[in-house]
């Protein structure tokens, strides 16, 4: 038999890295195959070169048995290869049946291409609805919306980039129905993901990629989570070790807080209510888009609450603005690193000023101190292992990992009493991911209360003490993290709320 | 085929080169435009570059002309370049120069013909709060309103110009002026005038004001907080939030700011070197102010440069419409000119220019 | 001081007159910041449409030729805002405002010669029976033909962005043109196409100020008119219908006060000729004041950089 997609020795090289380097395998009709590698593997350039968004300096690419170099997407969804972004490629302010045009070749009149919308979502059990704006939705019917689009050019090969990171448990199995369904009907799906186990339910093949090279092919349902990790990231995994948890006093009370979303398509929080105690590190699970960066802002001070919704050490702090809270030491870590947790174009001198200005005493009357800034942030370099040329490098020149390990350790070398980070490890290499979880233990064992949002489940079980559940801008009961299972937390991140397990 | 690639850091050396690359940029361009209107360019651009300070003949009046002609626009840069690197967009400052003119200028007429040490230290704090005050309309309004600061300002110069020309055709009007739309000569008012500080150099109280702003302009923006904030807050809304800095403040205080030196500007032009409020006392330097400030590098020691060589141009400009009849607004073209170059250069600073090799997408 | 010369009918005629430039130029940068490109350089490409459609008109004696002429100068002007803010990644705002100064004395080095000129005469048009009725006449078939083509255009535009597949892609690209790329749309050569329209329309209305509306050659003449058709797109909220109701109101405000100037108004005239600048301040903050509203219907690429980074 044919294979789908037979690709051979496709390289693509970036200036300073190469991306791909001599990839090779195929993809047969009706096979779900799974494309497993570390961030910064190449498995994002390999399938834009797949989707014509890139084109590769050398090697060789086949559909169908004929040669196949599509130079514009336009041409591979011609060709019948169809992509749901991991990022979604949607527009807010248009809506459902305006987004899905966008995405076709040819679509039909208004009204047939809203029928169509209805009939294909029905088929596969994606309920949507044409006229609705992409803003109002959430995170899993945007996906939803995006996988409408493709099936509706009938493709032969559907890839898909990390779908599951922004669903609830309950959705990862609507959306696993589905593309068994469409497996069944003979559609190739190439699946990109580093969940081992999703990929041993749902992937009959993987080919491994490390580096840019593919470094080995198997059959997931063969093989242990551990093999293929270690396939995956090549060398042992140190994982932070739990330690007993005793609760200290406590240090941060947050009472009925609520906040109005500044973004017109945010979540609003509502009603907010919990303690951390000194050397707790609390998780906080939940699906992209229920209220994570409003939570954080509320925190860190950036948006102000009611005085004494917010309680630090006893003093309200609610109407404080983000350098009071440094100085009473409450500290934060945003997700967004470049733009929000740092300036891109500063140097990391001038973003270890950013926000250690105060609890630091870099200025004099308004004065920068800027050889004290300067040896603050090589103190960060060394002691977080920073991998940069100098102090005197901008931010946007580091690595992921590398700026991250910078913005968490910036924070807790001002040893903060409470430090709330949002997504620590999200696109950060396996290493430095467990670097900063490590150090963010050591914090707690410190003595300090840590507040870890997180979408990635398995890294909150690894770390926290107690977990809470963040959905549509309301938090669940804070429970303790042992004993809790994956089936609760789906049921809490769908905005269930589960009674009978107590914390 | 030529291809961008993104540096991995700014160049610093680029940030220096560039605009000397468009300055030269446009003498070509320009050069090629005064051929077209029928002039030698040759002779047009040493006339325009060259002459005012060493030929001779004409240099002895022009020189001086140099420091007054680039005081107001480096005054007006360096305020408006603290809210260009905040994205605060103040681009009215023609309208707070006109304000400061009138607000100062008014009082010295009201207090004439009180003669006093006094009365200069309080018009120049009466120019430096009405454009103060002019600018922070759009300041409020963007505040509390939202509304575009950008346009904001902008309608205001016309207000401003409309409220000048009510202003010396009714109550400021010369009660000695022969019915001309003009206000009293200030250098008939001893106290008021803002004259030559030392004989043929230019010298005047706006130069030093001006030079006041360089220096603490240099250091509020690279030794202190307050700089360091700005540029945060030009970088990144978000990241300006996370570390304390307030938004509504930054903006009042840009404008603030800008405004201030901007009507400063004024009140030294109106009772110095025009001498009298009149419907032509607008010049357009608050506009030209914007090209200082970018051709500056929003950098107050780069403006100062930038400023001189703008006064430069209008200079050499004046000699030029003189000698080779070339026409005034050719000057102004010229000065646009300048700043397209300048922006379209720029990209040198964070990408690099590579030959594409075959094959290479 | 004589009101009674003030005919409401008259006022109206003339209101639609005034309004048709800042409409032309409001709906060419309407599009533009449809596609998420912020140009301020409207006020130049005006007053190069006003002296380059002025020269042809005089030069040729056809006032069509110069409005065509107008727009083909002012796409030309606006070409120059595209290259540097999608080719060489410029600024936008400091490239538009270098546009407009750049404009403004450019226009003055073409028009020099040509002051104190009177343009050939662009007629009204007259149907016979129809443009002699009593009111209806006057207000509905006693224009000049560019006031009807702006009206059409506000449909035209309307249309094209709401109906059309190519007005469908250009809200995709100004609303996310990371996505749009990502689709394959070719984001900088919408952008350009969108630049260049805007220039077109700019410099029709420009070249409607000096044919019709003045109607001669001065410097300067625009007088802030570029800038408030840039607040008339904001006043619309990017919507072309509000932009003809906006563009109608700040006619009818500009005339009016014209008019009381004429009649004598005991107050220095230059407080009127205030009015429009001011009432386009007003009515910019009442629209802006709500801002989860203004932000829904601002395209959300508006102004931003946009560079291929695969």
């Amino acid at each position: 038999m044919t294979p789908l997609l037979h690709l051979s020795g496709l390289t693509k090289a970036y200036p300073g890295v190469i991306a791909n380097d001599d990839v090779g395998f195929e993809i047969q009709p009706g096979e779900v195959h799974a494309l497993l590698g570390e961030n910064g593997a190449g498995k994002s350039t390999l399938v834009k070169m797949i989707y014509g968004l890139v084109r590769p300096d050398s090697g060789e690419m086949r559909l169908h048995g004929e040669p196949f170099a599509p130079t514009e997407p336009r041409e591979a969804r011609a060709a019948g290869v169809a992509m749901v972004f991991q990022h979604f490629s949607l527009f807010e302010a248009l809506t459902v049946a305006e987004n899905i045009s966008l995405g076709m070749e040819n679509p039909p009149e208004n009204a047939a291409l809203s029928d169509q919308i209805r009939q294909v979502s029905a088929n596969y059990g994606l309920t949507l609805d044409p006229d609705r704006r992409i803003g109002d939705m959430s995170a899993g019917e945007r996906q939803r919306v995006e996988i409408v689009r493709c099936l509706l050019q009938n493709p032969k090969l559907l890839v898909m980039d990390e779908p599951t990171s922004v669903l609830t448990p309950q959705e990862v199995d609507v959306l696993f129905e589905t593309l068994r369904k469409l497996r069944d009907e003979g559609t190739s799906i190439l699946y990109i993901s580093h969940k081992l186990e999703e990929i041993r339910t749902i992937c009959d093949n993987a080919t491994i990629l490390r580096l840019g090279k593919v470094v080995g092919t198997c059959v997931p349902s063969e093989e242990t989570p551990k093999t293929m990790a270690e396939m995956m990231v090549g060398t042992e995994l140190k994982t932070p070790s739990k330690r007993p948890y005793t609760p200290g006093p406590s240090l941060l009370d947050v009472h009925d807080m609520w906040l109005q979303s500044a973004d017109p398509f945010g979540t609003s929080l509502r009603d907010i209510s919990f303690s951390l105690h000194a050397g707790e590190v609390l998780g906080i699970a939940g699906v992209a888009g229920n209220g994570q960066d409003e939570l954080l802002l509320a925190l860190s001070g950036e948006e102000r609450v009611t005085n004494d919704a917010i309680k630090l050490k006893g003093e309200n702090v609610g109407n404080l603005g983000p350098n009071h809270r440094r100085l009473q030491g409450l500290l934060a870590a945003p997700e967004e690193r470049l733009g929000h947790a740092a300036a891109p174009d500063m140097s990391l001198t001038e973003n270890a000023l950013l926000t250690g200005f105060t609890r630091q005493r870099l200025t004099n009357r308004g004065f920068v101190k800027w050889q004290a800034t300067r040896n603050f942030a090589r103190a960060i370099i060394e002691k977080f292992d920073v991998r940069t040329p100098g102090t005197e490098n901008a931010a946007k020149s580091l690595s992921g990992g590398n700026l991250q390990k910078f913005v968490i350790g910036r924070e807790i070398m001002q040893r903060p009493d409470v430090l709330i980070v949002n997504q620590p490890t999200w696109g950060v290499d396996a290493s430095a991911a467990a670097f900063i979880r490590e150090a963010l233990l050591e914090l707690a064992e410190q003595g300090a209360g840590v507040i870890v949002i997180s979408q990635d489940l398995d890294e909150l079980m690894e770390i926290s003490d107690t977990f809470a559940v963040l959905s549509e801008g309301r938090l669940s009961r804070v429970r303790s993290a042992s004993g809790v299972t994956i089936e609760e937390i789906g049921l809490l991140m769908g905005g269930t709320e589960v009674d009978n397990a107590a914390a | 085929m030529l291809r961008l690639e993104q540096r991995p850091e700014p160049s610093r050396a680029m940030q220096i080169a560039t605009p000397i690359i468009a300055v030269i940029a446009t003498m070509i361009a320009g050069g090629v435009m005064f051929a077209l209107l029928g002039s030698n360019p040759f002779t047009a651009i040493r006339i325009i570059f060259w002459d005012p300070i060493f030929n001779d003949v004409v240099a002895s009046y022009t020189r001086p002309q140099l420091l007054i002609k680039a005081a107001p626009l480096i005054l007006m840069a360096i305020g408006l370049s603290f809210g260009f690197r905040a994205n605060v967009w103040n681009i009215g400052a023609e309208g707070q120069f006109i304000m400061g003119a009138v607000v100062g200028g008014g009082t010295a007429l009201a207090l004439y013909p009180y003669e006093s040490f006094i009365v200069f230290p309080i018009i120049i704090v009466m120019g430096a709060v009405g454009g103060f005050l002019w600018a922070m309309i759009p300041a409020l309004l963007k505040i509390k309103f939202n509304a575009n600061e950008i346009l904001v300002s902008l309608m205001l110069v016309y207000v401003a110009a409309n409220f000048l020309s009510a202003m010396v055709t009714g109550p400021m009007k010369s009660p000695v002026g022969m019915g001309f739309p003009e206000s009293r000569n200030f250098n008939e008012y001893q106290s008021a005038f803002n004259s030559e500080l030392l004989s043929n150099t230019g010298l005047h109280f706006g130069v030093l004001a001006m030079m006041a702003a360089v220096v603490v302009g240099y250091i509020a923006l690279t030794r202190h907080l307050f700089g360091f904030q700005i540029r945060v807050a030009g970088q990144s809304a978000r990241a300006s939030r996370f570390a304390g800095v307030n938004p509504n403040l930054t903006i009042a205080l840009c404008l603030g700011i800008s405004g201030a030196l901007a009507g400063l500007a004024g009140l030294f032009e109106v009772t110095g070197p025009a001498s009298k409020l009149s419907t032509n006392f607008p010049l357009g330097y608050g506009f030209t102010a914007i090209i200082v400030a970018f051709l500056g590098r929003l950098n107050p020691i780069g403006i100062l440069f930038a400023g001189l060589l703008m006064s430069l141009t209008y200079i050499g400009g004046e000699l030029a419409q003189f000698q080779l009849q070339i026409p005034a607004a050719a000057i102004q073209a010229f000065q646009g000119m300048l700043l397209f170059f300048l922006l379209g250069v720029d990209i040198l600073i964070n990408f690099r220019v590579r030959l594409k090799t075959k094959g290479v997408a | 001081m004589d009101f009674s010369a003030i005919s409401p009918v008259a006022l109206i005629v003339s209101l639609m007159a005034a309004s048709t430039p800042i409409l032309l130029a409001a709906l060419g940068e309407l599009v533009v910041e449809k596609s998420g490109v912020l140009n301020l350089g409207v006020e130049g490409m005006m007053i190069i449409g006003a002296v380059c459609g002025f020269i042809a008109a005089v030069t040729t004696g056809s006032p069509w030729l110069g409005f065509v002429f107008g727009a083909i100068c002012g796409a030309l002007l606006s070409m120059i805002f595209a290259i540097l803010t999608q080719y060489l990644m410029a600024n936008q705002v400091a490239s538009g405002l270098g546009l407009t100064m750049f404009g403004l004395g450019f226009a003055a080095l073409l028009g020099h010669k040509y002051s104190g000129i009177k343009p050939p005469k662009f007629h009204s048009i007259d149907i016979p029976i129809l443009t002699d009725l009593p009111i209806v006449g006057p207000l509905l078939f006693g224009h000049d033909p560019m006031v009807y083509i702006s009206i059409l255009m506000v449909f035209v535009v309307w249309y094209f962005l709401n109906r059309t597949r190519a007005g469908l892609v250009l809200r995709a690209v100004g609303e996310n043109h990371d996505a749009a790329h990502a689709l394959g749309y070719k984001v900088i050569r919408i952008r350009i196409m969108a630049i260049g329209f805007g220039g077109a329309m700019a410099g029709m209305g420009g070249a409607y100020l000096s044919l019709v509306r003045v109607p001669q050659w001065t410097e300067g003449m625009t007088a802030g008119a570029g800038w408030i058709a840039l607040a008339l797109v904001v006043f619309a909220s990017w919507k072309p219908g509000r932009a003809l109701i906006g563009a109608y109101l700040f006619g009818g405000v500009t005339v009016l006060q014209l008019n009381l100037q004429a009649a004598g108004l005991s107050i220095s005239p230059a407080y009127l000729s205030m009015t429009p600048y001011l009432v386009t301040i007003i009515v910019l903050v009442i629209m802006s004041a709500d801002k989860a509203r203004a932000s829904l219907n601002a395209p959300a690429s508006l102004g931003k950089l946009f560079h291929a980074t695969t």
